[in-house]
């Protein structure tokens, strides 16, 4: 075979490459490290901080502003059944790491997405990074993670966002292509800026689409953040991760569940709000 | 100065626009110069104006390049070469924050699909113009409202676009426009997406509009039926040029080609046509103070048996036949009385469209009088001359010799006086 005959050493570059940035721009890494971590503490503190009772109390609100009284009660009386498996703790700490790494992967890939929908060629740049970042297995980049930020809740987070930010960028710039030209001309005959189109037209016209990747983005994130469990995250996933590796299958079951608890919570909670924006939008 | 003067402008759509416009100064073919640089050229060699007030329509086929014109006008399209000017002033040496205040203050426009915010209720869609201009949140409402109320939309200003109907939604678009008080109005294929009843609705409330707002009005349409019943001149684009530009009577008496004239047939003259196209010089006619022996030498004379009878200030005061006048010849009266009056003679206003001519004139013995605001007497029209014209022929009929219909678009409809076919 002749394309045996050279082995091409991608493994090495990227080896070369890894060791580059960790010798040259450790800076950058210990302040998002520092950043992130405080963001994660302090979410998670916060949480923990009142009774779980009080939690419960504000998620079943939160479900009732969303849906309504029936998923209000389901709400309560899931969380009610994740603090009394005496997972409250584990529960709190992955759901502050699925929302600091939901929202820096919106605050990245929204905008990303935005100046992809104005730039056909930033578009066709962009596209490919998203398709690997996507299909790139997920447990890949933890290990760049692990050797950039150490062990821990920051690698955890950073792989979090590499891997749940594609469909922020995608869904936000294909809403923003959808909004009708005509729509677009109108407001640009009238003499607005293409800030103001952007925001007071196009943005809104959009946002059902973009609620719909914001939802994929949370749903993606509390995947990865049970799998990051294993670099030491925490969580649920760590809780999974121990039932895996003891081979007990209730502990296992438990972390399960509490996972399915909280992504039914996000899932529904998010999508009520996309169907809210279309409403809006679809008078 | 006119409201909007376009000059020499080109329009290519490609890398090498400018490549293009240069060959097509030097005389080539669109398709040569589309070919040869890869290009689309969209508007080839556009100049006219457009005076204060005036309807001017713009007409072509679909891809006969007049969107594109229309987006020159405020420089959505940015012109390939050339200039626009508005009230005097080039949009081409504008800055993009000029150009923005010109199309918030002077310029707006209505659009074909209604281009609506559908997010937004019918008042803050109505509002657009003025929030980008920043007017303070109270007058913009206002001002918003005063708009919905012109085009007949006044209690619906708390709804959303989505919830009416095709032709009110086409009037929230009308009204947005019309709310920046902006003179110069572009209306983008505006009535095409419409039903053809509430499309005619919509052609004639714009048509009323006009005559208190008097814009000035740049109106696109593929349909010359529209274009003729809108238009106080009418351009008429194909591939790119303007093939013809005049009014509505130069048009269908001169098609400058075969392209429109193959539009000309399938023009309704019934709706596009109006009573002062058609008239004709009143020759039998006599003045009131003059008594009833001179009225039957005049029939006499002129071979009729009607007369229109006018005081010194050509002001229509009634009608005599031939049997009132040898009436009063035999009761010896010695002025002429007893007469058929002014409201009983079938009468028109000069922008009247024939097809409201037409049961008038069935009804009447005597030529239709063609009268303005203060009766004065504009013309007639003689029955045969509405058959005729109705009829397909041109204007002035058998009249017309073969080379004169084929003259070069220009002269208006002179109407030969016809003796002799005053009363049928």
């Amino acid at each position: 075979m002749v394309l045996n005959a050279y082995r091409l050493p991608v493994g090495t570059w990227v080896d070369s490459a890894v060791d580059w940035m960790t010798d040259n721009l450790e800076w950058l890494f210990d302040a998002v490290s520092a950043f992130l971590k405080a963001l994660i503490d302090g979410l998670e503190s916060g949480l923990l901080w009142p009774s779980a009772l009080v939690v419960v109390a504000i998620v079943a609100v939160l479900a009732y502003i969303a849906k309504g009284w029936r998923f209000s009660l389901l709400t309560a009386a899931s969380f009610a059944v994740i603090a009394m498996m005496g997972l409250w703790d584990e529960a709190m700490s992955t759901l502050s790491l699925v929302l600091v790494a939901s929202s820096v992967a919106l605050l990245v890939g929204i905008p990303l997405g935005i100046i992809a929908a104005r730039s056909d060629r930033f578009s066709s740049m962009l596209r490919p990074v998203l398709d690997l970042m996507q299909t790139m297995p997920s447990l890949v980049y933890l290990i760049p993670a692990i050797v950039f930020f150490g062990i821990g809740k920051v690698p955890g987070v950073v792989a979090t966002v590499v891997f749940a930010l594609p469909p922020a960028a995608r869904l936000t710039e294909l809403g923003l292509r959808q909004v009708d030209p005509e729509v677009v001309e109108a407001g640009e005959a009238f003499g607005a800026t293409p800030m103001k189109i952007l925001t007071r037209v196009q943005v809104p016209l959009a946002l059902p689409t973009i609620m719909a990747g914001v939802n994929q983005v949370i749903m993606l994130a509390l995947s990865m953040v049970v799998i990051a469990g294993m670099v030491g995250a925490g969580g649920l996933g760590a809780v999974i991760f121990r039932g895996v590796t003891r081979l007990d299958v209730g502990l296992g079951f438990e972390g399960g569940l509490g996972v399915v608890i909280m992504a039914v919570f996000l899932d529904r909670i998010t999508a009520a709000f996309g169907d809210r924006a279309n409403k809006r939008v679809s008078h | 100065m006119s409201a909007v003067e376009v000059r020499d402008v080109y329009k290519v759509f490609g890398a090498k626009a400018d490549a293009a416009v240069e060959m097509l100064k030097a005389g080539k073919t669109r398709e040569e110069v589309a070919e040869a640089t890869n290009t689309v050229p969209a508007v080839i060699d556009a100049s006219f104006t457009i005076e204060r007030g005036e309807i001017f329509v713009v007409m072509g086929l679909s891809g006969s390049g007049k969107s594109t014109l229309v987006r020159c006008l405020n420089l959505m399209h940015p012109p390939t070469s050339g200039s626009v000017l508005i009230d005097g002033q080039d949009l081409m040496s504008l800055t993009p924050a000029e150009l923005r205040e010109v199309r918030s203050e002077k310029i707006s426009m209505v659009f074909q699909h209604f281009g609506l915010f559908p997010h937004r209720t019918v008042l803050e869609n109505a509002a657009w113009g003025l929030e980008v201009r920043k007017v303070p949140e109270a007058e913009r409402r206002e001002r918003a409202a005063e708009a919905l109320g012109l085009v007949g939309l006044a209690g619906w200003a708390d709804s959303y676009p989505g919830e009416l109907s095709g032709g009110m939604q086409q009037r929230v678009g009308l009204a947005r426009a019309l709310a920046t008080d902006a003179d110069v109005l572009l209306m983008d294929e505006a009535f095409s997406a419409l039903d053809p009843l509430i499309r005619s609705e919509m052609q004639e409330q714009l048509v009323s509009l006009q005559q208190d707002l008097e814009k000035t009005i740049v109106f696109i349409t593929h349909d010359l039926n529209e274009a003729m019943f809108l238009g106080d001149r009418i351009a008429i684009m194909k591939a790119g040029r303007i093939v013809q530009l005049g009014t509505t009577e130069e048009i269908l008496r001169a098609p400058a080609d075969d392209y429109v004239r193959a539009f000309v047939q399938d023009v309704d003259r019934s709706r596009v046509l109006t009573a002062s196209a058609v008239m004709e010089e009143p020759v039998a006619m006599i003045l009131r103070r003059e008594g009833p022996s001179a009225a039957l030498r005049e029939m006499r004379l002129r071979q009729t048996s009607g007369l229109m009878v006018v005081d010194e200030r050509k002001r229509l005061v009634g009608a005599a036949t031939d049997d009132d006048v040898v009436r009063m010849i035999r009761s010896g009266a010695d002025k002429l009385e007893h007469l058929m009056t002014a409201d009983e003679v079938a009468q028109v206003g000069p922008d009247t469209p024939l097809v409201d001519c037409l049961i008038p004139s069935a009804e009447s013995r005597l030529p239709l009088a063609v009268v303005d605001d203060d009766r004065t007497l504009l013309g007639v029209i003689p029955r045969v001359t509405l058959l005729n014209v109705l009829g397909g022929n041109d204007t002035n009929g058998a009249e017309c010799s073969p080379d004169e219909t084929s003259a070069e678009g220009g002269a208006a409809v002179t109407t030969a006086a016809t003796d002799g076919e005053a009363v049928s």
